[in-house]
């Protein structure tokens, strides 16, 4: 793990959680620690080249936004693996995609402004990759932690 | 929240990276040709009704140390699933809780995932869940690879 300087730690705790939303936000973070707005702003790009901030900007709940999303599975001979994965994660809307242990090793989450665009989606992947695909659109949500400490599960 | 197609373009920029910028709103305002001051009174307000979950730094995973990502599949009675779904999320391991539609090859409809150091962490979480709700059909599915991951942009044209 890359060690930190202390204002970088400290600005981290801070925006993991709540990036002001003012004309000037790295003078208010400042102010909060005492600090100078150059140095919260240096502190920043400094996060963000070492890859530790992985993106700086707003985390939505897509369903009030109107879109949809699911989740799919796919059982892919590991031969042709790669091959079907550049094909997935071509999509925009595949948002996360990892490879799993058993039959269906390939789990993507999608979305979509509409039930009919997935459905599209699916299908075009279905015949693009001839693989065995399932679709578990979810019936209810009992929860999304979104745990700071963790960073962008709430994504 | 009725949303209007400036929204949308708003919506769309900060859904993305901001700019490298002391003033990072007024770039995106003046990029969609609108005051500082109406891109903020309308990013407040996605705040207030809940469209925006925050606005903030998103960090890598594994820079934190946490490295199995465990999604727990459970295969409950239909007439049990508001219960032991309400169960599960309300414990602190769990930080996605979803009831899905089973599928006849995939007989699983509650989905949990838990993240640990090590795989053995997740199992234990497992074992001890599963007797917690007394549910003995369940399976954990490992991840063993990162194929993707990127946060959803929104509204693209």
């Amino acid at each position: 793990m890359t060690k930190l300087r202390k204002i970088e730690t400290q600005v981290l705790e801070i925006i993991q959680q709540d990036f002001p939303l003012t004309p000037r936000p790295y003078e208010e973070l400042a102010r909060r620690l005492g600090s100078s707005e150059d140095e919260v702003f240096k502190a920043v790009q400094s996060l963000r080249k070492k890859g530790i901030i992985r993106r700086l900007g707003g985390s939505f709940d897509s369903r009030k936004i109107g879109y949809k999303s699911t989740l799919v599975a796919l059982s892919v001979p590991k031969t042709r693996l790669q091959e079907v994965v550049t094909i997935v994660n071509s999509y925009p809307g595949v948002t996360h995609n990892y490879e799993r242990e058993g039959k269906y090793n390939v789990w993507f989450t999608l979305i979509a402004e509409s039930e009919q665009a997935i459905e599209e989606t699916i299908a075009e992947i279905r015949n693009k990759t001839g693989a065995e695909i399932i679709n578990l659109p979810a019936t209810h949500l009992f929860k999304i932690k979104v745990d700071f400490d963790l960073g962008n599960n709430d994504e | 929240m009725k949303l209007d197609p400036l929204d949308h373009e708003i919506i769309n920029a900060l859904s993305g990276d901001i700019s490298d910028s002391l003033r990072p709103y007024h770039d995106i305002a003046s990029r969609l040709n609108i005051s500082e001051d109406e891109l903020l009174r309308r990013v407040r307000n996605y705040e207030k009704t809940g469209v925006l979950r925050r606005m903030g730094a998103m960090i890598a995973h594994r820079v934190a140390g946490v490295d199995a990502n465990g999604m727990i599949v459970w295969d409950i009675p239909e007439e049990h699933i508001e219960d032991v779904g309400r169960k599960l999320a309300s414990t602190q391991e769990v930080t996605h809780c979803y009831a899905r539609r089973r599928h006849p090859d995939w007989p699983y409809n509650l989905y949990t995932m838990v993240h640990g150091r090590t795989r053995k962490t997740c199992e234990r979480i497992a074992a001890r869940l599963a007797q917690e709700v007394g549910i003995g059909n369940y399976k954990v599915v490992f991840s063993t690879r990162e194929f993707k991951k990127t946060s959803p942009r929104y509204f693209v044209k």
